[in-house]
């Protein structure tokens, strides 16, 4: 039997422990052992952007990281971003700027564009869109995302 | 594609560390930002994983009178905004914004990088551009080895089972230049070079084009193009290309020097 | 007949248009927006099993023995099979159509029977408790194989030395001629010629979510319900009813969300259906997920095309005659069930589409080769044909000397010429390329441009400007699959429910990608109704729920399935005023509905609340008159049946900067002019043909599937295959034109593609004409840094 290791942390504000193999990533953690569906798995070698999480206040490939890594970590997800209204500004804005489609990108996107805006009073476009070029879509042209952060940071 | 399967340990300390890190089959994990992915497209099978991001002694940024000492641990993101190392060390400032993207270089640390030693990979180059020394931190003590020594080949390091490396100390330039060409903003470079001139002294080292950095010492910028080896060509890119690519670098480089 | 019957289009009439036409967020973006959608992947069953396919190592291989021994026994495995065994399941498929005349291709099996035909194809499969502990057990699989000769290049295989299915004799799936008669004789007397041979990289879709199925077999009731992200539940539900000979009502094939499909999810994959079987065979649900790196090697490739084309034109710049040859190559079976000839087909359908020429001769013949299959991708055969009549439309103009916008408006299909015939047959009902071409000159102020560019060349930068005039097929009616024999539904229907509080549901066979169908189904329908937008729920991709339709695909959703919303929607709102009449004892005719109230028709005045009028049909109808029934759910279907296809027009310009130092190009900015009819929501158009210009992008300039000589693929994986990130997307100005479509009520045409159609041409056209001082061109996509230094001579 492959070996379980018990694994703590704070994930949107609650503590949760399990015992999980460690080879299991933490967006499938996440996913499968808490069921919080709302981070992606797009690409699982770190490239799409799709996972991105926030561990400690810092945005992470959540496919780049070890739910064992997590440890006595503070998570937070897109679920409990939203319900703590963090990103109410900002999912106002890609809804009126209709900058997400299928929306299997938006949750990191978000995450990545939050990230952005807790660190910066204000950005250019290209400050915008180097900060989200790590963050695959294929629907949308990008732009109305780009528009939508726009907005959001610079207000 | 899911990894397949391992133990896992977190030293408390580099005793523990050292020894669980000589076991056969043991890798080293600190950031994950390079070796998670291979395990994930399972191109990788370790037995253990030894994480070492809870030791002590191995991060920080002490900036010394002609150097600046980086722990192994510093990730990408704690250099970049570093006021100190982009006062001090500006190449390695202007390096670390190149790779990836945010997200990863959360994570990702120096010491990963290094003992990687991916050729198209930034801050190789920077140390053997700067003659950086590495210390490497064993059960038999420490060692320092210098940078050109380090880098022996492709994805292939001076570091022997059971160590593991401690950090850097990077000597100050007086000038320097850092420029890359990718296809995409955060792609690994086609080719890159790290630039550093110090007193009459210039010294560039590239990445992309060889198994480890190249490093040139020209005295002349015709020196400099003819004294570049035949690059290795990759997926996109033939030798003759990453040659001329090579030289294009250079001669927007040398004035900046 | 009352405002309200009459089409949006009607001349002369003010028609109310409710929400058509507004630029409404999408009501179902606030789940995706909260990380609270149900993608498949996302769903929970009980005893969910989990299946990992043994891919093949080799393009071209004889399966001698599979030894499942250790894998039977690796940790959590629930049972192990392969082909031979899944085919008592799951019978095989031909992918052939009538209508594609002498078009073969062998019999595909779920499972590979025999023989491995390409890297990746899946040989067998291990059902475990995890993916995890599946993919462990499938590396425990021992295989001995007898490698086969490969053919990997296009020319190899249509010279047929080496043929891949012995029984067909050679490697030709699909060939086509057309021949207006008359072109020999053109090209030989007309003035100027030219003639240019272009290359088009294999690529594919992308898709941010993985192909997903999950199939649940209960074998109490012999009934299979599939969650499946496919873009065509209907037909899913056929072919599964088929090949698993399971009754066709006793399949229900649910999409939920999906994240991103453009095509690639609307076909048959031998996995899926391998998953389905395994399903019936293990009476548990069983769940495929493609990774990444499989849906790089089994994930449909599309658009590995060489073309050589030749035009003729004269003196005064008239073009007089097009002449192609096309070769083609995909995998080595044709797809189910569209096949894997209409990419070719329509390349010879559409090149020199824009222009009024008269005289046409095309070759084209569809090759196997042992790389993955390939099949309908976004836009399919547009980019193909639309980059080689303006690349050699271009080439015209430079010969002549000519600006290529005034060599265009010299030729382009007047406006006032239609209805209109091609030469290669295809008909069109009306088009506006002229006014589209002067809306983009001017949107762009491209005389502006022409001086910087003369200004900069003289500092040595480059700039270029390229144009892409195009022509696309949207709305198609039998004429495309049906005709063949396909089980392919080319109408749609929409249910509209009248709810007791006044709300309206509505269920429609069109389904959802994120293109915004469900957004603009809302709209339709409350403007229909009479009811205000938060009034409506939009219900798609159940079988079991809506009418039986066609699906997503070749740009249909809006005008088919929009259609069928607003004929369902005014009829609905007919029989609901039925009911008000007799609730007040008016007369209908007095009577109408707006926000949310019955209203009098000529004075405004609210007569009666909805939630009123639902409380009293639903609860109440004993207060009605004796021989009165309400009926307030209504059904209406929508068939496109005029035109065969409902063809667009646009025109797309590329502005762009090449370092000729290192063969980078700098996207400067981009335009797309579209004329898809009635557009029913601005935004979502936009970010659509933004979304589609993006895709186009990355054909023009990133991506390739790039396959060794022995068939492998060398860069499946994100990190090696490029696609287009933020950083290098320059922004998009988009501009509408609107000719109605006078088939339907609607007038709309569709759109989802044309981005992807006109992208890879207009990029080309702007580096050339960067190029052309430095005499270089370039005409093998992906215009790599490589590629354009070449052309330089630089290396």
């Amino acid at each position: 039997m492959e070996q379980a290791l018990n694994v703590t942390m704070t994930v949107n504000g609650a503590q949760v422990t399990r015992s999980i193999p460690a080879r299991q990533h933490l967006v499938d953690f996440l996913r499968d052992e808490l069921g919080l569906t709302g981070s992606h798995i797009g690409c699982e070698h770190g490239v799409c952007g799709a996972c991105t999480l926030r561990v400690n206040g810092e945005i992470v490939r959540g496919c780049l990281m070890l739910a064992v890594q997590a440890d006595g970590c503070r998570v937070d997800t897109i679920e409990g971003l939203s319900d703590s209204k963090e990103l109410e500004k900002l999912q106002k804005a890609f809804h009126e700027k209709n900058a997400l489609q299928c929306g299997f990108c938006t949750p990191g996107m978000l995450m990545a564009a939050q990230d952005l805006i807790r660190s910066k009073k204000k950005a250019t476009r290209e400050e915008i869109r180097a900060h989200i070029s790590g963050n695959y879509c294929r629907c949308t042209g990008y732009q109305a995302i780009v528009d939508a952060i726009e907005e959001a940071i610079n207000g | 594609m899911k990894a397949p399967s391992f133990a896992y340990a977190k030293p408390r300390s580099l005793a523990e560390a050292f020894d669980l890190a000589a076991r056969p089959g043991a890798k080293l994990l600190a950031g994950g930002q390079s070796l998670i992915p291979a395990l994930n497209l399972r191109l990788s099978s370790p037995e253990l994983l030894v994480d070492i991001t809870g030791l002590a002694g191995l991060s920080g940024i002490e900036i010394l009178k002609g150097s600046v000492r980086v722990g192994a641990l510093c990730t990408h993101t704690q250099i970049e905004q570093s006021a100190d190392l982009r006062k001090h060390l500006p190449l390695v400032a202007e390096a670390v914004a190149h790779i990836a993207h945010p997200a990863i270089r959360n994570r990702g640390t120096l010491g990963g990088s290094l003992a990687l030693a991916d050729p198209a990979a930034e801050l190789p180059a920077c140390a053997v551009a700067l003659e950086a020394v590495l210390t490497i931190s064993s059960s038999r003590g420490e060692r320092r080895v210098a940078a050109a020594d380090f880098f022996k080949g492709l994805f292939e390091t001076d570091l022997k089972p059971g160590e593991i490396l401690a950090g850097a100390e990077f000597p100050k330039a007086d000038k320097s230049v850092f420029l890359e060409l990718a296809r995409r903003q955060g792609d690994y470079a086609i080719v890159g070079l790290a630039g550093i001139a110090r007193g009459s002294e210039r010294r560039i080292a590239f990445f992309g084009i060889g198994a480890k950095p190249v490093l040139l010492k020209p005295k002349s910028l015709d020196e400099a193009k003819a004294s570049l080896p035949t690059p290795v060509a990759d997926l996109y890119h033939s030798a003759s290309t990453k040659l001329h690519l090579a030289r294009v670098l250079l001669e927007r480089a040398w004035n900046r020097l | 007949m009352g405002k309200a019957e009459l089409p949006l289009h009607a001349p002369g009439t003010q028609v109310d248009k409710g929400y058509i036409g507004q630029s409404v967020p999408r009501p179902n973006a606030q789940r995706l927006l909260q990380g609270r959608g149900a993608f498949t992947d996302d769903l929970r069953f009980p005893r969910l099993a989990h299946v990992a396919f043994f891919r093949s190592p080799y393009a071209h291989a004889r399966i001698r023995k599979l030894s499942f021994e250790n894998a039977v026994k690796s940790p959590g495995v629930i049972a192990v099979f392969d082909g031979p065994k899944v085919a008592e399941y799951c019978s095989p498929w031909v992918a052939v159509l009538a209508h594609l005349k002498g078009i073969k291709s062998p019999p595909q099996y779920a499972i590979a029977v025999d023989r491995a035909c390409w890297q990746g194809e899946a040989c067998a499969a291990v059902v475990a408790e995890s993916r995890s502990q599946a993919e462990d057990a499938v590396q425990l699989i021992e295989a001995q194989w007898e490698e086969l000769p490969v053919v990997v290049d296009m020319e190899e295989s249509l010279r047929g030395d080496v043929v891949i299915h012995q029984d067909l004799k050679d490697n030709v799936c699909f060939k086509r001629e057309h021949d207006t008669g008359g072109v020999d004789e053109v090209f030989a007397s007309a003035d100027v010629v030219v003639e240019e041979t272009f290359h088009f990289g294999r690529h594919t879709g992308v898709c941010p979510e993985g192909r997903a199925i999950v199939a649940d077999y209960n074998a109490a009731e012999h009934s299979l319900t599939v969650y499946h992200a496919t873009q065509a539940p209907h037909m899913m539900q056929d072919i599964f009813s088929r090949h698993l000979n399971i009754p066709e009502a006793n399949v229900r094939v649910i999409a939920k969300d999906i994240g991103g499909s453009y095509g690639i999810k609307v076909h048959v994959y031998a996995d899926e259906m391998a998953t389905a079987a395994i399903s019936v065979i293990l009476r548990r649900p069983v769940k495929f997920v493609a990774d990444r790196l499989e849906s790089f090697l089994s994930d449909i490739h599309a658009r590995e095309h060489r073309a050589r084309v030749r035009l003729a034109c004269s003196k005064a710049g008239e073009i007089l005659a097009f002449d192609l040859d096309d070769l083609t190559a995909i995998g080595p079976y044709s797809v189910y069930p569209r096949t894997s000839g209409i990419e070719g087909n329509q390349v010879v359908n559409l090149t020199g589409g824009p222009y009024k020429h008269q005289k046409y001769k095309a070759r084209m013949h569809v090759v196997f080769t042992n790389k993955n299959v390939t099949c309908q991708y976004r836009a399919v055969g547009h980019p193909i044909a639309v980059a080689l009549t303006e690349g050699i439309v271009d080439l015209a103009a430079q010969k002549l000397g000519m600006d290529p916008a005034e060599f265009r408006k010299i030729n382009l299909v007047p406006d006032d010429a239609y209805p209109y015939t091609f030469p290669s047959g295809i008909k069109f009902e009306k088009l506006s390329h002229h006014k589209a071409l002067d809306l983009l000159l001017r949107t762009m102020n491209y005389s502006q441009l022409r001086a910087e560019q003369s200004r900069l060349r003289n500092q040595k930068v480059y700039r270029g400007i390229g144009l892409a005039a195009m022509i696309e097929v949207t709305n198609p009616s039998p004429a495309f699959y049906g005709v063949g024999g396909a089980r392919i539904s080319a109408q749609d229907g929409a249910t509209l429910r009248f709810e007791p509080t006044g709300m309206v549901t509505v269920m429609c066979s069109v389904t959802e990608q994120g293109q915004g169908t469900e957004g603009i189904f809302a709209q339709i329908a409350a403007s229909a109704v009479g009811v205000s937008m938060d009034k409506v729920r939009v219900i798609t991709g159940d079988t079991g729920v809506t009418p039986y339709g066609g699906g997503t695909w070749a740009s249909r959703g809006a005008g088919i399935g929009g259609e069928a919303v607003l004929l369902a929607g005014r009829a609905l709102r007919t029989n609901m005023l039925d009911v008000a009449a007799q609730i007040l004892k008016l007369d209908k005719a007095e009577l109408d509905i707006k926000d949310n109230n019955v209203i009098n028709r000529l004075t405004s005045e609210p007569k009666l609340q909805l939630q009123e009028l639902g409380r009293v049909a639903y609860f109440r109808p004993d207060t009605l008159p004796l021989d009165f029934q309400s009926e307030l759910t209504v059904t209406r279907h929508y068939t496109p049946r005029q035109y065969g296809f409902t063809f667009t027009n646009g025109i797309q310009a590329s502005l762009v900067e090449v370092d000729p130092d290192t063969g980078f190009v700098k996207l400067l900015k981009h335009w797309c002019v579209e004329d898809s009819g009635t557009v029913i929501n601005p935004m979502l158009v936009d970010e659509q043909i933004r979304g589609g210009v993006v895709q186009g992008i990355g054909a023009a300039l990133y991506e390739e599937c790039l396959y060794g000589p022995d068939g492998q693929l060398l860069n499946g994986n994100m990190a090696d295959y490029l696609v287009p990130m933020s950083g290098e997307m320059p922004d998009i100005v988009c501009a509408h034109i609107e000719t109605p479509t006078l088939q339907s009520q609607l007038g709309a045409k569709g759109v989802g593609e044309a981005g992807t159609a006109g992208a890879p041409a207009a990029v080309m056209n702007a580096i050339n004409d960067a190029l052309a001082p430095l005499n270089a061109r370039v005409t093998r996509m992906p215009f790599t840094p490589e590629r354009i230094l070449k052309a330089l001579g630089k290396v």
